[in-house]
């Protein structure tokens, strides 16, 4: 039943993702440029730059929101984000060091610093969490992560901070953005988010299971070790992906499963569908916002996001009865 | 018949006098008091350093007052302030995290759950960005700020009394919001005020005069014996509220008054120095796996902040000499890298 209102939703707000802007576009005209395209302006706006970046808004929203709600399931930590695993700052860390020692300077070059950083660092949270014999537990993965991270975020600002022209640059990619991404960017990305995606939903159900605790999980016949690897490899393609597309968007992956727990209640077969819809909802709607507010400024989707979850997020906490993890 | 003693399992020492009685546990006492040591040793190490090296004994001569007038404004007046500001503010940082790791019960807790650091940066850019700045300015600024975001966060998640998840979500909420905030004015400001304004996110306590001491100092005087004296409910309320209230601890009435203990340390904290980043998330946990405790405990965690503080300030300013980093920096690498190491060898010893 909600699946079917978030779904004319996240409808709505694709359509008005392609027709709002700068310049309006009426929907036949978007129609028109989709099936029977010509060279006019309209149906070039719409080919080169409205569609790639709502497609591009669906895909890094679900794969952020999804990524959150999978960290949190594993962590049984509610303040748990893709963050906590060190994807932002390994992202951040390898696009610093991209951009200060490489000469990289644009979107295609940080997407694979960017990505590989995210992978690099995930992994060796993962590796130095699973030191020992009582293997990665969730406690000991997001204290890793939390540690790993923040070291790498301090080396990367002490770099920019004795540099002018670094902060610069840097301070324009931490604050993520759907504006300006092609379609390169777009079926880079794919192939990464579509695996995790898949992953995420295959893992739905163990995650159940080891929500009752490693030992009862155990005891029922999950295979807790294998099941916590598929999540973080989930974790990682989506979350590393999606911030390789569009810099750091935080926020989505945080509060967009709480929302969602309060619909449809703890199982994860219903939380991660119902992730994979409303995300993009979030991310897609704070890019219009973004566009019409300041028009013909705009602001940076990873500021709007914020200031339209948040309002919903407390509203929802002061509401219904809360569903901790 | 005298009742069997029970074997904790850890050391205690009970004191035991008339009017009063104290349990103490060895391994935590030991610790604390061999890090307050440290501390001192890096403070002893820190006032000698510098572009005008002083050796240790002269340090400690000068602080006696038998020092020659250039010793004494070296080390007294320029180097004395910063050096007792890094281990009072560490300590207060520290208290301030272990209190809402303990009241949240999740060991990501710190002030930054009810908003406070994002909501002092946003207090703190505004006065930077649109006043001007300034050193006073600036702290009221975050210090408005910080108390404001805290305060806020606070009545939107009371409903018949405040609960530890409810906080943290609203917290959560709040925080993004301001820190979207925080990012727009950074991305808007030019480049040499954004830079600035870089500086102080990161916390630092280079430029600090002696006459900045002294307030510090008074309101730790008060903050430090108020906060160790609620140390007690605080542990009876991580059992949860009925159990605590049956033991005598009111649940809702400490919570506030740990959460305003709390904000005020930090708040404290963040006026002088900016908000120095991860003292009060990492330093109850290396406390609590130093001293083998269960749960975060409020002296250890107030002594290895001190100690990580002043380390990371002895760092920053003698790292890169003659550049100087923002402490802050440092407390993250240093922090950082000492925990990692922590949790893996603790792993592989079991």
């Amino acid at each position: 039943m909600w699946l079917v209102a978030c779904s004319l939703l996240l409808g709505l707000v694709v359509l008005a993702s392609v027709t709002v802007g700068s310049k309006h576009i009426a929907m036949d005209t978007v129609m028109q440029a989709v099936l029977q395209p010509d060279s006019s302006n309209d149906h070039l706006i719409v080919r080169q730059f409205r569609l790639p970046r709502t497609v591009l808004g669906l895909l890094a929203g679900a794969a952020l929101g999804v990524a959150g709600a999978l960290i949190q399931a594993l962590t049984r930590n509610p303040l748990a984000d893709p963050g906590i695993l060190g994807v932002n700052a390994g992202a951040g860390f390898a696009v610093t060091m991209g951009v200060a020692f490489f000469g990289v300077g644009s979107i295609g070059g940080y997407l694979w610093f960017s990505f590989g950083g995210a992978v690099a660092v995930t992994v060796a949270v993962y590796t130095l969490g699973s030191i020992g014999r009582s293997g990665a537990t969730p406690i000991r993965l997001t204290l890793v992560g939390v540690a790993l991270g923040a070291l790498l975020g301090g080396i990367a600002s002490g770099v920019t901070l004795l540099r002018p022209e670094l902060f610069d640059s840097m301070r324009s990619w931490s604050a993520g953005s759907l504006a300006g991404r092609n379609w390169a960017v777009f079926w880079a990305v794919l192939p990464f988010i579509a695996a995790g995606l898949l992953l995420a939903l295959a893992a739905a159900r163990p995650l159940n299971t080891i929500a009752l605790g490693d030992d009862l999980a155990r005891s029922l016949g999950a295979r807790v070790g294998r099941a916590r690897t598929v999540v973080i490899v989930a974790v990682t393609l989506l979350a590393g992906a999606a911030t390789a597309a569009v810099g750091p968007v935080g926020f989505v992956g945080l509060m967009v499963p709480h929302a969602v727990r309060w619909l449809v209640g703890p199982d994860q077969r219903w939380i991660i569908p119902y992730t994979i819809v409303c995300s993009p909802i979030l991310l897609l709607a704070a890019d219009v916002v973004g566009r019409v507010v300041l028009s013909p400024q705009e602001l940076r989707v990873s500021v709007v996001t914020a200031f339209l979850g948040a309002p919903v997020l407390i509203l929802l906490a002061r509401r219904r009865k809360v569903s901790s993890l | 018949m005298k009742p069997a003693a029970v074997d904790f399992g850890r050391g205690t020492w009970v004191l035991r006098h008339r009017l009063l009685s104290l349990r103490v546990e060895v391994r935590t006492l030991l610790t604390t008091t061999v890090l307050l040591l440290l501390a001192v040793v890096m403070m002893l190490l820190t006032l000698g350093s510098g572009d005008f090296a002083v050796p240790v004994d002269r340090v400690v001569g000068t602080l006696m007052g038998d020092g020659t007038p250039q010793e004494y404004t070296v080390v007294v007046q320029w180097r004395l302030p910063r050096a007792v500001l890094a281990v009072l503010l560490g300590a207060a940082l520290a208290l301030s995290g272990a209190i809402f790791q303990s009241l949240t019960r999740n060991p990501l807790g710190s002030p930054d759950v009810v908003g406070f650091s994002a909501g002092s940066y946003t207090g703190a850019l505004l006065v930077m960005l649109l006043a001007g700045g300034g050193y006073y300015a600036t702290a009221a600024g975050a210090l408005a700020g910080g108390v404001a975001t805290a305060a806020l966060v606070y009545l939107l998640a009371y409903r018949r009394g405040v609960q530890g998840f409810r906080l943290i979500v609203v917290g959560i909420g709040v925080s993004a919001m301001l820190g979207a905030v925080n990012t727009w004015l950074v991305l808007k400001a030019n480049l040499d005020e954004a830079l600035q304004a870089a500086v102080w996110g990161a916390g630092s306590l280079s430029g600090l005069e002696p006459e900045q001491l002294w307030p510090v100092l008074a309101i730790m005087a008060v903050l430090l014996p108020l906060t160790l004296a609620h140390g007690s409910a605080m542990r009876q309320l991580e059992l949860g509220d009925d159990v605590a209230m049956a033991t005598g601890v009111p649940g809702n009435a400490v919570r506030l008054t740990l959460v305003v203990l709390g904000v005020a340390l930090t708040a404290l904290a963040t006026a002088a120095a900016g908000p120095i980043a991860f003292v009060s998330l990492v330093a109850p946990q290396i406390a609590r796996r130093l001293t083998g405790t269960s749960g975060v405990g409020l002296l250890p965690s107030a002594a290895l902040g001190a100690v990580l503080l002043a380390l990371a300030d002895f760092a920053a300013q003698r790292a890169f000499a003659p550049e100087q980093l923002p402490v802050g920096i440092m407390t993250v690498s240093l922090g950082g890298l000492y925990f990692i190491w922590l949790l893996v060898r603790a792993s592989s010893r079991i």
